[in-house]
């Protein structure tokens, strides 16, 4: 769908892009990771066109990015804004319009997505009259509107209460069951492993990180693991396994371990066995929240 | 170019649509007519009632040498004194008492009784006329002769003339000068006011953050420029709706105002017959009717066809090289305040120009400095346009809005290079080494 290679982006004093390759999939949530000021709005700016990388290239379905592609794509920016003083109705007409819908197409799927969003009284109403989440839908709507084949959304929750944040989550992976591509800026982690397949994590301008959130998972996992026993009997380090952590509580014992390279769980577990009575076994596999910031801070205290 | 249009459309729909559109271009030329009508009116009626002067002159040289004006019959009287002041106690109008002592010569000093506090004019009259009295008086016991006196007696009035390609042609410079002030004042004010709502309607797609979504489907040059134009277009149909109602309004009132004109000539001619000098009375009605006609007559000299479609062009060529650096600076800032730095420079040829158009320019219309104000793309539109009312060689006009066209794409082409990087910064404060900045970004 996408395939961003070498891109280079400068800014007078500091470089926002280093060099950053990506490849998006068909059809894929692609969630687009990084801390602030990384180069991820910079990254999305190109890929809409709003500016030009220095160099490198950006292949639209095996094409050059041009602007013919601006109608295939749809782009929620984290600073979302509206005109104040227009109607909802005919401002979602001229940014369909814009994005080159014919005004009767565009009229159609307003109503219809009016309907889908319970926001049929609004057409004449002024942005200004409406609260915040009410504007964020607008927004989203906007977004949509043209059925983009590729949505870029930039932190597409914020500013959404629990249960709009949900009908919104909701949407977008209806959208994405319809085969839209979509990217997924965020530094909300707990979103990125409910939506994503895959990630990219962005950090002081260079890609960093890269692949499926499984593959990234695994690629994280210590082999530890967590085991609660019954029983307060002491185990002790060995050479299957280091203890990492200790918690009694009334006659539970957890342990938290970390399995020495080349054995497995079961070995583990066939020592223990004859012990103690097990009641928990559970690997602790790393968030993408601590896998982010692991990689960031690792970085960040070597360019120091 | 089919989303420019879109813009376009949009930015004039949604300000034409306005109250305060509707409401300014019914109202301006409104205010202009009755202004206009106003001042008409006054000046016709303004014309005092006809005062009698009752003169008792002890002297006996002062009152036969007194003569009529439009407004101040003198009547010699013989009654005495007591008799007159009772009756005009008893409440006759528009009358005075004059006495003049029989010393007059040599106190200079004269008595007016009335009932009621006469203006000013009437006081100054007769005194110029005393005064003249008695200088001709003084000249002619010194040996002058009044003949001699009367020829050295000056009064010029200036006819002027203009050769054009169509021959002499009656030309008035009093008119021009009316003409180019309002011009001068038109054309800045339209700029100034225009040009700030591109700046406005900047300033609020930056700080609504709705630039970003629009620029995800559009080029930023063709946001600006849509804008540019669309609010243009506002302006231009603005003019247009105030010429067209305007001269509907001023051919109404014009013709209304005729009327009362004749009634009140008719009036005075009514007055004058009652009057006991009927021939110097009319005399002085043709007179003024005559004056008036020449008015009418100047303002029909102007070339009012060039005149509005030289002021279309300015507007336009003008406003195009003004908006484009007034979008320039809204995309720098974040919000209206931060934009004063940024204006004086930009205004002050279009100021300066403003402020030299009622002196400078309008004495000295074809000057150098004049000739140059009206060349730089800058301060042409002001400049030239306070020319056009006395002529211009066609060269120059031509040489003018050539150079206010290439004024215009360089302003564009940079503001739009500009305007690009600067939609897109937030909470930097812009500085011009910023905007140099921003403006050698590639891409």
């Amino acid at each position: 769908m996408l395939k961003i290679n070498n891109i280079v982006k400068q800014y007078a004093a500091h470089c926002a892009l280093d060099h950053v390759s990506l490849t998006v999939d068909k059809g894929t949530i692609f969630g687009l990771l990084g801390p602030n000021g990384a180069g991820k709005t910079s990254l999305i700016r190109i890929i809409n066109q709003i500016t030009a990388p220095d160099s490198g290239e950006i292949l639209f379905d095996g094409e050059p990015l041009q602007s013919k592609h601006i109608p295939k794509i749809g782009y929620l920016p984290e600073e979302r804004g509206l005109y104040k003083k227009m109607k909802i109705g005919d401002q979602l007409l001229y940014l369909a319009q814009l994005k080159g819908l014919s005004k009767d197409d565009a009229k159609q799927r307003i109503k219809h997505w009016f309907e889908k969003m319970e926001m049929q009284s609004w057409w004449n109403k002024k942005v200004e009259d409406l609260s915040k989440g009410m504007q964020q839908k607008v927004q989203f709507v906007a977004t949509v509107l043209h059925q983009p084949d590729l949505l870029i959304l930039d932190e597409p929750f914020s500013g959404f209460d629990p249960v709009n944040a949900d009908l919104i989550k909701q949407e977008i992976l209806e959208l994405n069951s319809n085969g839209t591509t979509i990217i997924f800026s965020t530094h909300r982690m707990e979103s990125v492993e409910e939506l994503c397949h895959h990630i990219a994590l962005i950090n002081r301008s260079k890609k960093i990180l890269d692949g499926s959130v499984k593959g990234i998972k695994n690629n994280y996992r210590e082999n530890t693991f967590r085991i609660s026993y019954q029983g307060l009997r002491e185990i002790a380090s060995n050479d299957l396994f280091a203890i990492e952590d200790r918690q009694i509580s009334e006659a539970t014992t957890t342990l938290r371990i970390k399995i020495a390279t080349e054995n497995t769980i079961n070995q583990v577990l066939t020592y223990l066995i004859p012990l103690v009575e097990i009641l928990h076994v559970e690997e602790l596999i790393p968030s993408i929240h601590d896998i982010f910031i692991k990689e960031v801070t690792a970085i960040d205290a070597n360019q120091k | 170019m089919n989303k420019i249009l879109l813009i376009i459309h949009r930015e004039y729909l949604t300000r034409v649509k306005k109250k305060s559109f509707l409401i300014t271009t019914f109202l301006v030329p409104l205010l202009f007519i009755g202004m206009y009508a106003i001042i008409f009116y006054v000046a016709l009626n303004n014309q005092e009632p006809v005062t009698t002067v009752r003169v008792i002159d002890q002297s006996g040289f002062i009152a036969d040498q007194l003569t009529n004006t439009d407004h101040l019959l003198f009547i010699p009287a013989t009654e005495p004194v007591e008799h007159l002041k009772k009756t005009m106690e008893q409440g006759e109008e528009h009358t005075v008492l004059l006495i003049i002592p029989a010393d007059i010569v040599h106190s200079q000093t004269v008595e007016l009784y009335d009932t009621e506090k006469k203006g000013i004019n009437t006081l100054n009259t007769i005194e110029d006329k005393l005064n003249n009295i008695l200088k001709s008086r003084a000249l002619k016991e010194a040996g002058i002769d009044m003949h001699v006196l009367n020829s050295i007696k000056a009064d010029v009035t200036i006819k002027s003339k203009q050769l054009t390609v169509e021959g002499e042609k009656d030309s008035s410079v009093g008119a021009a000068i009316g003409i180019s002030f309002g011009l001068s004042i038109l054309i800045y004010l339209s700029l100034f006011l225009y040009g700030n709502q591109v700046m406005r309607g900047v300033i609020e797609e930056k700080s609504n953050r709705i630039i970003e979504v629009v620029i995800s489907s559009v080029k930023p040059f063709q946001l600006m420029m849509g804008k540019i134009i669309g609010i243009g277009l506002v302006g231009v149909t603005q003019f247009v709706l105030w010429i067209i109602l305007s001269v509907g309004l001023m051919g109404a009132a014009s013709s209304l105002l005729l009327n009362q004109t004749k009634e009140s000539i008719s009036t005075i001619q009514q007055h004058s017959t009652d009057s006991q000098e009927e021939d110097t009375s009319s005399g002085h009605t043709s007179e003024s009717q005559s004056k008036m006609q020449r008015i009418i007559e100047s303002i029909k000299t102007i070339d009012y066809g060039q005149i509005v479609s030289c002021f279309l062009i300015y507007f336009i060529g003008g406003y195009l090289l003004y908006s484009a650096l007034f979008a320039m600076v809204g995309s720098a800032v974040d919000s209206e305040t931060e934009t004063q730095q940024f204006m004086l420079p930009i205004i002050m040829p279009l100021l300066f120009t403003y402020m030299l158009s009622f002196s400078v320019l309008v004495n000295n219309p074809h000057g150098s400095l004049a000739f140059w104000l009206s060349m730089i793309p800058f301060t042409s539109p002001i400049g030239m346009l306070v020319r056009i009312p006395f002529g211009v060689p066609a060269w120059q006009l031509m040489l003018s809005i050539a150079l206010l066209i290439i004024g215009f794409l360089l302003t564009t082409y940079i503001a739009a290079r500009v305007y690009r990087v600067g939609i897109l910064m937030y909470g930097k404060k812009a500085s011009y080494r910023e905007l140099i900045k921003w403006f050698k970004y590639k891409g």
